[in-house]
């Protein structure tokens, strides 16, 4: 086996390693462990499936993009309203909000993909710009400053209630994320995720490639604002609340924020990046009310400065640094993702 | 937060041993988890609350009725929905708070109620305006104000005063609409009619040209509603340095505009401005007079009382009331009946809770801006009591 189809191997196999599944398992034994911190947990699930989204786009298709609160905040007012309107059914609401969502991230596309990075970057902060300016005014439908309430939820299956302990959203959010983290892992590593690779690589030798550029920039955008969409339905539906400052700039830059902590490029990146984001608000905010943003800048300058692709980056060098010091152990198994 | 409390916990108990203090066992404490923003852009709100509910317990002790209040004070970071609810989570799985408290926004007390409703937990609502709210969930009972409720009688003064000519100018967010509703509706329903209204973005606004526009209309008066602080410091400027306070229109507003933060940084520009609310720190009554002294003593950095922290200083009277009648009953439904139709005679005069609806009713005041003892001060002229929340 050469080096080099094992590096292809690598990077087009969705089979799961050990550390990946224990790493999945964390959830499970935080619900147990930590029952205090279920919530925190949940809403950090949410947001994790918003940054693989962003992840789709910035670290598999190059695009920086400061509006996927927008297709957040479109998701949850979606399952939201379906919600105070009568349609209480968990599962389909998610789905029809992460529909419509797609739905405008496809229309969406075809503004963004066509600029240059600079004009990418301010296609998407107008569209975030514009939907929360309508939110806003059309409080009449969107509850504006004061949020949309009053949502309930069914049963899921018909069975399990959302208590209030948030048992059943906490089992539902986990389970949604896995879904879209499968789902994920398994498109990065399909020739359409690996030519999105390669467009952000050397985006000018892809048309020589017989490769449509644009159109496979599209088919991941409207991808990435569909999963956030979901993320946003899946908050409004376990916090039973959408605030308008889901759909706000603050929040595309934390997600952004999220991902490059965690690392672009890496679906674990996402995952993990989110996870330190919130833990390290929630912690620096009890220590600091006041200046946990100087901190959180801190954080993110000293990740940027010293890690290479963030935290997950940083962790796969030191890995690969510790093998090639020789350490038998460590020598055959290839770093973590 | 959590080892810190254990922490205070830990030292509190020893001061209790070494003091020879009776300790309180669990059943005969009332715990109560209080929401506020202490930090973030609006902290300055959760301090003065903070200051109401800690001057109301400095006055009548920590016991009522065989039972020991204890305060757990979360923070939520401003207009942060999210993080209220967790806290209120917070608050109800870890703590068993017997109580709920605070809430300075509207969207912050919206996403906590359903929570309350689930554990049947009483929340006295201190500042969230939004009408309607204690619709929520049974267990709400609103001790602040509602923002038609003091909006309303601007209109009603405004009709009253029969200005023919009347412009509205609010800030194009949920809270500037209602106003803008509300204060329409005071003027039509007392015979008067409005000219125009406009509205304004409410991210950093240029007033210049809006305020040309009202400028070449020379209405009589115009009605503004802006979010209090850097807005409405600049538009009452504004106002005064275009000339049109002295073309004698007239600024009409709410009592956030005029609000004892805020109409001192104005200098004379504020001088005569015209409002309606339910606070003032000028309030003519002994018992304002003794809340205004004694909370001056305690927080001279902050020697402004306004309405937050009478607010929070009613919430926490509302509570003591409450507890006394029940005889140490904090659940949800006792605390709601025992408030229900209450009267309690507040800095600000009587407060009455709706027994239909658990919201406020008080008296809203007229006032002017004029310069008492060489500081900017609302001044009352006339009043509407019994005011309420005429939102459909």
């Amino acid at each position: 086996m050469t080096i080099r189809f094992q590096a292809v191997q690598r990077l087009a196999s969705p089979r799961p390693r050990l550390a990946e599944i224990i790493f999945w398992l964390l959830p499970a034994a935080i619900y147990f462990l930590l029952p205090y911190d279920r919530m925190l947990v949940l809403s950090l699930m949410a947001y994790a499936i918003a940054v693989l989204g962003l992840d789709l786009v910035l670290g598999y298709a190059g695009i920086v993009s400061l509006g996927h609160a927008a297709f957040f905040g479109i998701g949850a007012y979606t399952a939201g309203l379906l919600s105070v309107h009568g349609w209480r059914e968990p599962l389909s609401g998610l789905l029809i909000a992460g529909a419509l969502t797609l739905a405008v991230g496809y229309l969406t596309s075809f503004l963004v993909v066509r600029g240059k990075d600079l004009t990418r970057l301010m296609v998407t902060l107008g569209i975030c710009l514009v939907t929360y300016e309508l939110a806003n005014r059309m409080s009449g439908v969107t509850g504006g400053m004061d949020g949309l309430s009053g949502i309930e939820m069914a049963p899921l299956f018909g069975t399990f209630e959302f208590d209030f302990f948030g048992n059943t959203a906490y089992w539902y959010a986990y389970a949604v994320l896995v879904i879209v983290f499968v789902a994920l892992k398994f498109f990065a590593s399909s020739p359409l995720g690996l030519s999105l690779r390669a467009i952000r690589e050397g985006v000018d030798r892809m048309p020589a490639l017989g490769a449509s550029v644009n159109n496979r920039l599209r088919v991941a955008f409207t991808l990435s604002a569909g999963i956030a969409g979901i993320a946003g339905g899946l908050m409004a539906q376990t916090t039973q609340f959408v605030g308008v400052d889901s759909l706000s700039v603050t929040r595309s830059a934390e997600f952004l924020v999220m991902l490059v902590l965690g690392g672009t490029g890496r679906l674990y990146g996402a995952v993990i990046g989110t996870a330190v984001f919130v833990v390290a608000h929630e912690f620096l905010n009890d220590v600091d009310p006041v200046y946990w943003e100087f901190w959180m800048g801190v954080l993110l300058m000293a990740v940027v400065f010293f890690l290479r692709g963030g935290l997950t980056g940083g962790a796969s060098d030191l890995l690969r640094f510790i093998a090639s010091k020789g350490l038998p152990a460590l020598r055959k198994r290839e770093p973590a993702e | 937060m959590i080892k810190r409390r254990y922490f205070l916990g830990a030292a509190l108990a020893a001061t209790a041993l070494t003091a020879g203090l009776p300790a309180f066992a669990a059943g005969d404490t009332v715990k109560v988890g209080v929401v506020l923003s202490l930090s973030g852009p609006f902290s300055i709100y959760g301090t003065q609350m903070q200051n109401g509910i800690d001057l109301f317990m400095k006055q009548h002790g920590d016991e009522v009725a065989g039972k020991k209040i204890e305060l757990i004070v979360k923070d939520d970071g401003g207009i942060a929905p999210d993080r209220a609810r967790r806290a209120v989570q917070d608050l109800l799985v870890r703590d068993h708070v017997d109580v709920l408290a605070g809430f300075t926004f509207t969207a912050s007390a919206m996403a906590s109620a359903p929570l309350a409703e689930k554990t049947k937990t009483a929340m006295i609502v201190m500042n969230a305006s939004s009408s309607h709210i204690t619709e929520a969930n049974p267990y709400m009972i609103r001790v602040g104000q509602t923002l038609p409720q003091i909006t309303e009688p601007a209109g009603r003064y405004a009709a009253e005063q029969g200005y023919k000519n009347v412009y509205t100018l609010v800030a194009d967010i949920t809270a500037g609409h209602d106003a803008e509703t509300a204060f329409i509706r005071g003027m039509t329903t007392n015979g008067g009619t409005v000219s125009g209204s406009l509205r304004v973005p409410a991210q950093n606004p240029d007033f210049a040209p809006f305020i040309q526009r009202i400028k070449d209309a020379k209405p009589d008066a115009v009605f503004v509603w802006l979010p209090p602080g850097e807005a409405t410091i600049n538009f009452i400027k504004e106002f005064d340095q275009r000339g049109l306070k002295e073309a004698g229109i007239t600024m009409l507003g709410t009592g956030d505009l005029t609000d004892e933060l805020t109409i001192r940084q104005t200098g004379d520009a504020g001088l005569g401005v015209v409002t309606t609310g339910h606070y003032s720190m000028a309030h003519d009554s002994d018992l304002n007079r003794e809340f205004v002294e004694a909370y001056l003593a305690d927080y001279p950095d902050d020697p402004w009382p306004n309405f937050l922290s009478v607010s929070a200083y009613d919430g926490m009277a509302a509570l003591y009331y409450a507890l006394e009648k029940t005889g140490g009953d904090a659940s949800g439904p006792a605390i709601v009946e025992a408030l229900k139709g209450a009267t309690i005679e507040s800095p600000r005069g009587p407060i009455t809770i709706d027994p239909e609806n658990r919201d406020i009713v008080q008296t809203i005041y007229v006032r002017k801006v004029e310069a008492v003892d060489g500081q900017l001060s609302n001044v009352e002229f006339f009043e509407f009591p019994e005011s309420r929340d005429m939102t459909p």
